[in-house]
């Protein structure tokens, strides 16, 4: 028995365009999964589909072996929070929390208690008298995570829940998510165009572009082995090579390759790299060399000045190749 | 006084100038006429006036309440889902909204016959309270998805999305989530409904007949046949007791529809995937459609009925002279009709425009003042303004009596709302950094309008003159007073046809029916083509 979320061969369409098309996608009880990708990939239409909000064209949605495909949205028991909150503008903000609660036939005591402990855990305890137009957009998420989690669902669904925020509230809001989620266990699919927030949330990374799943995995090895060029470039890798590049640096390979950052040491090597830009970034300073034609770019704390040619190694155990990609 | 400030006193004095030569003054004159003849009191305490009331508002609320069941599901479909055609369904369900109420009327009435529930058989709807009623949902289900529609389209529908995920059906969604959020639109259409239906006069005229009197009919009655000064009067001034306070309380309905959770697009709608949303889809139209195209299918089918079948006998008659009871060909009253017409549309824009930048610019208590101010008229007797303009305007320097010129002014005032309900909303929508951005760039406040303000709103200044266009020519309570005899305008005369024995001269007027329809359907597909997709207000 397969326990928590399946996916299996999920597609659907619009009209003549197919947004989801044929997606195998499993999430275990406990486990959090970022699904990242372009906008327009996509990645929320999965998710709503998985939500019922969708008709699939063809494939099977269930939880626990039993088959949901075809069951309503409210019979589901999911949960799901969407960019720019979506709260009911004509209820209170305990009102909101309370509303799938209610919706479940609990009594007015079990509300009243499932909206004070949903509202304490986002730290907005005191605010369910509030109208929801006067939240900040910080306060509105939570509350929107609030009334989410209340019904106590099964899947915790979230489609760029963080998107329309400002990037310090964003951190914030994701390391809060992180915390909430950890300490319920509950399985949680997080959508987000974000590679940051990703990591921030999720233990694992399915990445998806143009209706299908190209690298599903856990963080840390989708990021060191990204598998084609696009993956790379979306992950926030700047040195995607083409094989002629490649060779160029004296790689020994036949495809497109990713050199991570980790495989570039500054100060010793065979290699001579010019210093082309150096662009301050804070912590650290984003430094872009040519060697030989091919230019590399790394994050350096105390960079060399602009114009200096500088010695360069490349470890070739940080060098990954990539499935040749037309598109990337 | 500074200049810019004196630049708003001069845009906003004609409008409110014309208002109070062509509106205030012929109201004020009427008034003081009856209160010098009588006790508008004693009219007022009578008990017959109490079941006029009674009857005018019960009808009124009937309709508005069966337009709304019948329109709400319309404008689900129309707003929300995509179905082929789906623009010619709009334009479809929106049409009864301009066509002339002596048009539907007469439609219906055919209607009746052809149905076979005239009388003939013994069951009979004619004359009765349902024919009323069913002439003023035909009339008045496009008012309902015209509004609600519009707004259900910019309605957010993640909130909807987000609930049935928490756990609510669809039936709940639709009371708890969907309605609530609706509301300022539902109450703002249903007030519109119930002040058209409080006033309306072509319908109860032609449907109701003399047994089933309303206000409105009665005020006509008492000033023209029955030459009770007093009395009509005093109906008169309970009528505007009732229809400001309802303008205000539609007015707020309005604001608080602007104020809800919209999106700034409308959200696209969606294909019905399965079988069971395409039924849902038919079964919301279906109602709405079969009102309006059934009374217009008989309206057409009669008009080209001749003897025993059909051809175009009827509209040829149309050219003659004789035999009408008229003093000119019925055809010539088209060409009349289209002359008030474009007068009356070139004062209402001119005059609407102006005010509608005072509405929607100007402070608060100014520009509420003067929304308000323009909003009665659409409510007001129709035959009232028509009757008080005839008995005020009738001495130098306004001797306007037997002028062309009364009729165009009179139906500019019936179109006027139309132009500003149309163009406030529009003003309101533009940002106002827009506007920031060209003075910076170093174009004067006046320059600064010119040039943002008058492109955007463009093609909204033409939807409003098409409505005023569209309102002028089927417009019949004021103009009943007004137009000269030698000078009939369609409606006019098509109730001068309908008024006479003989089934050619029936024809006639079904024929007459059909080309002021199609003159007024011309206009709300131009309207339908110009306005902005994303359009609030009509």
């Amino acid at each position: 028995m397969v326990t928590g979320l399946a996916v299996e061969g999920l597609v659907v369409r619009f009209g003549a365009t197919t947004a989801v098309a044929g997606v195998d996608l499993a999430v275990a009880p406990g486990e959090v999964v970022a699904l990242l990708g372009p906008s327009g990939c996509g990645k929320s239409t999965l998710l709503r589909a998985v939500a019922g909000l969708e008709v699939p064209a063809a494939g099977t949605v269930r939880w626990d072996d039993a088959e949901v495909t075809r069951l309503p949205p409210d019979r589901r028991g999911f949960g799901l929070m969407f960019q720019d909150h979506a709260l009911f503008p004509h209820r209170t903000v305990g009102q909101n929390v309370g509303f799938g609660l209610r919706m479940a036939g609990r009594s007015r005591a079990e509300q009243a208690d499932g909206v004070a402990a949903a509202l304490h855990r986002v730290g907005l305890s005191g605010f369910a008298d509030r109208t929801v137009d006067t939240l900040s957009g910080g306060e509105a998420q939570r509350v929107a995570l609030a009334r989410a989690l209340a019904p106590e669902p099964r899947l915790l669904m979230l489609d760029e829940p963080l998107g329309s925020l400002d990037r310090v509230l964003r951190d914030e809001l994701a390391a809060e998510l992180r915390t909430v989620l950890g300490e319920l266990g509950l399985a949680a699919v997080h959508v987000t165009h974000d590679q940051e927030e990703a990591y921030a949330v999720a233990d694992r990374i399915v990445v998806m572009r143009a209706g299908t799943v190209v690298r599903d995995g856990p963080a840390a090895d989708v990021w060191g082995d990204p598998g084609s060029a696009f993956v790379a470039r979306f992950l926030g890798h700047a040195n995607v090579l083409a094989p002629g590049a490649a060779m160029a640096l004296g790689l020994d390979v036949v495809t497109p390759v990713v050199v991570a950052e980790a495989a570039l040491r500054l100060g010793e090597g065979p290699h001579r790299a010019r210093v082309v830009d150096v662009r301050f970034r804070g912590a650290t300073s984003r430094v872009v060399l040519d060697v030989g034609g091919v230019r590399l770019s790394l994050h350096a704390s105390a960079p060399p000045p602009v114009g200096t040619e500088i010695p360069l190694a490349i470890d070739p155990t940080h060098v990954h190749p990539l499935a040749p990609d037309a598109a990337g | 006084m500074s200049g810019r400030r004196l630049v708003w006193v001069l845009v906003a004095l004609v409008p409110v100038a014309f208002l109070a030569v062509f509106f205030a003054y012929p109201m004020a004159t009427i008034i003081e006429h009856g209160l010098s003849e009588g006790s508008a009191l004693d009219v007022v305490r009578r008990r017959s006036t109490g079941r006029l009331v009674a009857f005018t508002v019960g009808q009124a609320a009937a309709s508005a309440g069966l337009s709304l069941l019948v329109g709400l599901p319309a404008a689900w479909a129309v707003a929300r889902v995509d179905v082929p055609g789906r623009r010619l369904v709009r334009a479809l369900l929106v049409v009864p909204f301009v066509l002339p109420t002596l048009v539907v009327g007469a439609a219906l009435q055919a209607t009746f016959e052809r149905l076979g529930v005239d009388g003939t058989d013994g069951f009979h709807l004619e004359r009765t309270v349902t024919a009323i009623l069913l002439a003023h949902m035909v009339l008045n289900v496009a008012v309902v998805v015209r509004v609600v529609g519009t707004h259900w389209a910019l309605l957010d529908p993640r909130a909807e999305e987000a609930a049935r995920v928490l756990g609510a059906s669809r039936r709940r969604v639709l009371r708890e989530v969907t309605l609530p959020r609706l509301a300022p639109a539902i109450w703002s259409a249903a007030g519109i409904v119930f002040l058209f239906c409080f006033t309306s006069f072509g319908v109860i005229l032609t449907v109701g007949g003399p047994g089933r009197p309303t206000l409105e009919t009665e005020i006509w009655r008492y000033a023209t046949q029955r030459t009770d000064l007093a009395t009509a009067t005093a109906l008169a001034l309970l009528q505007l007791v009732v229809v400001v306070a309802l303008v205000a309380a539609v007015g707020g309905a309005e604001r608080r529809a602007a104020a809800a959770a919209l999106v700034r697009r409308p959200v696209p709608p969606r294909r019905p995937v399965t079988a069971r949303q395409r039924l849902a889809v038919v079964a919301a139209l279906a109602p709405a459609a079969l009102l309006v195209l059934v009374p217009i299918g008989v309206l057409v089918e009669r008009s080209l009925a001749v003897g025993d079948g059909y051809g175009l006998g009827h509209f040829r008659a149309l050219g003659e002279e004789t035999g009408t009871g008229l003093r000119v060909a019925p055809l010539a009253a088209v060409g009349t009709s289209l002359t008030y017409a474009v007068a009356a549309t070139t004062i209402a824009v001119v005059v609407g425009g102006l005010a509608s930048v005072v509405v929607a610019h100007r402070g608060r208590a100014t520009g509420r003042a003067l929304d308000v101010l323009l909003m009665v008229p659409l409510g007001t007797s129709a035959v009232t303004l028509g009757f008080g303009l005839l008995v005020a305007l009738d001495e130098p320097p306004l001797d306007l009596r037997t002028s062309r010129v009364i009729v165009p002014i009179a139906q500019a005032l019936v179109g006027l709302p139309f132009v500003v309900r149309s163009l406030v909303p529009a003003l309101r929508s533009i940002d106002p950094r827009t506007r920031e951005v060209a003075t910076v760039l170093g174009a004067s406040p006046a320059r600064a309008r010119w040039e943002v303000d008058v492109p955007l709103v463009g093609r909204t200044v033409l939807v409003g003159a098409a409505f005023a266009f569209a309102v002028s020519l089927g417009e019949f309570g004021a103009t009943s007073f007004l137009a000269r005899p030698d000078a009939p305008t369609v409606p006019t005369a098509m109730f001068r046809l309908l008024g006479q024995p003989g089934a050619a001269l029936r024809g006639q007027a079904m024929a007459l029916g059909v080309v002021l329809a199609a003159l007024t359907v011309a206009s709300v597909l131009v309207i339908e083509r110009l306005r902005p997709k994303d359009a609030l207000g009509w």
